[in-house]
């Protein structure tokens, strides 16, 4: 199921009575997610993301704008008659119920002649467990379960009805590191078996890169950028998504553009024939670092950090804006960090120029 | 944990509270299973160096008194209608409190106040309101005024007035406005907790059930009244131990009479007993029925008990 989202705007009331100013939630949201895919809704806390998913799933009204599935328009269609499937943050199972009772919950509301015998009852609820592994458990109530099993039970309850969407807000979050890493698997297992089109909410860059068909990047309710997550991470819009993505993070620097050439400090970085001379924010991706002791770029190491196939030198850098610049080197390279200098060159297509107004990109042809 | 060596110190610090409790508390309950199994004791007769002999005569007696069964009958009458008519309405007004938004703070303290209003007042504004006579202790002969606001009401839809309360009513009439009275008075303190346990219950199990497209009534049977299960055992068993504690509210309708004029102690209940018992200084006897009324309050909320551990999920 296509879902399409029209100039998506939500507004609340401001809780400061004496001013009158909205909260902009969501601002002029406009994006189709294909049918059968898996979105990642990213962005920092308070970005919209959630409320964008909460009004794909009809729990809160869209203030303007339209929300279709297909070609049927949803937006005045109340939650339960939308067909979806919504797993919550902290999974809301209910609590005085077993496993099973929680997923034949939803089939046991249907009324009229979506009414399921007992029997095709039990045989859905099986089939659900049996998609998120979890048959062995159905006598269990959520308490007696593990954080990674009560998601699945929530998956499989948002699935028993077989919804035309899935939403999951912040699935992951709930869960330790190592269970994050089994459980975004698993999202993507389970999405690729049933086909239903997913949108699920994340802060975690790592966790939508990883397993989603398309990000969404959202800052401040206004949508950054959209695209396969390789694609925007390799060509950001901005310096917000540039920034956001990536770990560690990029390293940015204050820097000009003087003359056709890419300057950070003193140091002549790259030939930029086609920017026009003005103050630039540059940001370097850890892997865009070369060593090279003729390479351009002089910094101050201060350690290394070792970790396995990797290592990051730290060093520092009068033109930065963090404290501390990462690059990652590959570890069969012997670091001598004794020295005064670590000089690098650069990859051109690991470097972006942001504008220092506006932080919008600006493109420059690589040699 | 306290070292061996100031534990002394506690034990000041406690003395005063355990030396009253010690007096006032534990010593008169051996005391009254002491006077239970003491033939016929009487204070009076004891202070006068009378000896008693041991034996169960007390219990004989209360169980072969006039008016026991009658009292016992009330109780359990009073308890068995009023706990669950009054829960239920706690349940569903705190339900309706907590989902409106505008007023909920006012009605919240409209539906609290009574609870801070002396039960006798309340009482005795209940047997105005159910008056039907001019005057409470009537008489047969007296002049019938309709007086009560209900049955003005009853007159105002064009029913028959019912003689509640005064000379001549019946007691289905009598234990009616018990009931209603009883409920009423309770109802606050329910109110109170619900609505506190309701507030306290997770939001977004209420919208999953709206994802699920869960229809009201089973929203309240199949989650509310669940998740509200520890707050629910709270209420009733606290409620049965007060039921069969009921006797300020008799007093506060009929007066000292516990009954209309033409049948006095009609309505007394267990706890009456026990103070009749006492005036007439058959301490005993008052011993032997407050044991009884203990032994039902204790059987009674062991199966509370073991119904909630079935029912309730914490």
């Amino acid at each position: 199921m296509k879902v399409v989202l029209q100039n998506l705007t939500k507004t609340f009331p401001s809780r400061n009575k004496k001013s009158n100013e909205e909260v902009v939630a969501v601002s002029d949201f406009s994006f189709t997610i294909p049918d059968g895919q898996l979105i990642g809704l990213l962005g920092p806390s308070g970005c919209g993301k959630s409320t964008t998913l909460y009004m794909i799933s009809g729990l809160q009204k869209p203030t303007s704008g339209r929300i279709f599935f297909g070609d049927d328009d949803v937006t005045e269609l109340s939650t339960e008659n939308r067909g979806i499937g919504l797993v919550f943050q902290n999974y809301a199972l209910y609590p005085h119920m077993t496993v099973k009772q929680n997923i034949l919950f939803p089939l046991q509301n249907l009324r009229g002649a979506d009414r399921l015998s007992k029997d095709e009852m039990l045989d859905r609820a099986q089939n659900a467990a049996r998609l998120v592994q979890i048959e062995e458990l159905m006598e269990r109530k959520p308490s007696e379960l593990s954080g990674g099993q009560q998601q699945r039970v929530a998956i499989a309850r948002a699935l028993v009805k077989m919804p035309r969407v899935l939403l999951l807000d912040e699935p992951l979050s709930n869960l330790d590191a190592r269970l994050r890493l089994q459980t975004r698997e698993e999202i993507r297992r389970i999405q690729k078996e049933t086909r239903i089109t997913t949108v699920f909410v994340t802060h975690d860059q790592e966790e939508a890169m990883s397993i989603s068909d398309m990000i969404v990047v959202m800052r401040a309710g206004i949508v950054q950028q959209t695209g396969k997550p390789q694609d925007v991470y390799d060509n950001p819009a901005n310096l917000f998504v540039a920034k956001f993505l990536g770990t560690p993070p990029i390293n940015v620097f204050s820097g000009r553009v003087q003359g056709g050439r890419l300057f950070i400090g003193e140091d002549a970085v790259l030939d930029v024939p086609d920017v026009p001379d003005q103050a630039v924010t540059v940001g370097i991706r850890p892997e865009g670092f070369v060593l090279d002791p003729q390479g351009p770029l002089r910094c101050h190491p201060t350690n290394v950090e070792v970790m396995g196939r990797d290592v990051s030198i730290v060093s520092t850098h009068p033109a930065a804006a963090s404290p501390v610049i990462r690059s990652i080197i590959n570890a069969d390279l012997r670091v001598d960090i004794s020295q005064e200098l670590v000089r690098y060159a650069l990859k051109p297509h690991k470097v972006f120029i942001f504008s220092k107004d506006t932080e919008a990109r600006i493109p420059f042809e690589v040699k | 944990m306290v070292d061996s060596k100031h534990q002394w110190k506690a034990w000041i610090y406690l003395a005063p509270a355990i030396a009253l409790l010690l007096v006032f508390t534990v010593w008169p309950i051996i005391n009254t299973v002491r006077m239970a199994f003491l033939e016929n004791y009487s204070g009076l007769k004891a202070a006068g160096g009378q000896a008693f002999a041991f034996g169960l005569g007390n219990f004989t007696k209360v169980i072969e008194y006039r008016r026991f069964v009658s009292c016992l009958k009330n109780t359990v009458l009073l308890c068995v209608w009023t706990v669950p008519i009054s829960t239920v309405l706690a349940l569903l007004i705190a339900v309706s409190l907590n989902a409106i938004r505008p007023l909920q703070r006012t009605l919240q303290t409209i539906f609290f106040l009574p609870y801070v209003t002396n039960s006798i007042a309340i009482g005795m504004v209940f047997a105005a309101m159910f008056n039907i006579v001019g005057s409470f202790y009537g008489t047969e002969n007296e002049i019938v005024v309709t007086a009560g606001i209900i049955n003005n009401i009853i007159e105002f839809f064009g029913g028959e007035p019912v003689n509640w309360i005064n000379y001549g009513s019946t007691y289905t009439a009598n234990l009616t406005v018990m009931i209603v009275y009883i409920v009423w008075n309770a109802l606050p303190f329910k109110i109170l907790v619900l609505l506190g346990g309701l507030q306290s219950i997770n939001k977004q199990y209420y919208e999953a059930a709206r994802v699920d497209g869960t229809p009201r009534w089973r929203v309240l049977t199949r989650i509310t009244v669940p998740l509200l299960s520890p707050m629910l055992a709270y209420v009733i068993i606290t409620s049965f131990i007060d039921g069969f504690k009921e006797y300020t509210s008799i007093v506060g309708i009929f007066g000292e009479n516990m009954g209309p004029p033409d049948d006095a102690g009609r309505l007394n209940t267990m706890v009456g007993f026990i103070y009749d018992s006492l005036s007439t200084n058959s301490q005993g006897r008052a011993s032997a029925a407050a044991l009884i009324l203990f032994a039902i309050i204790l059987v009674v909320t062991l199966v509370n008990l073991r119904i909630s551990k079935k029912r309730v999920h914490y």
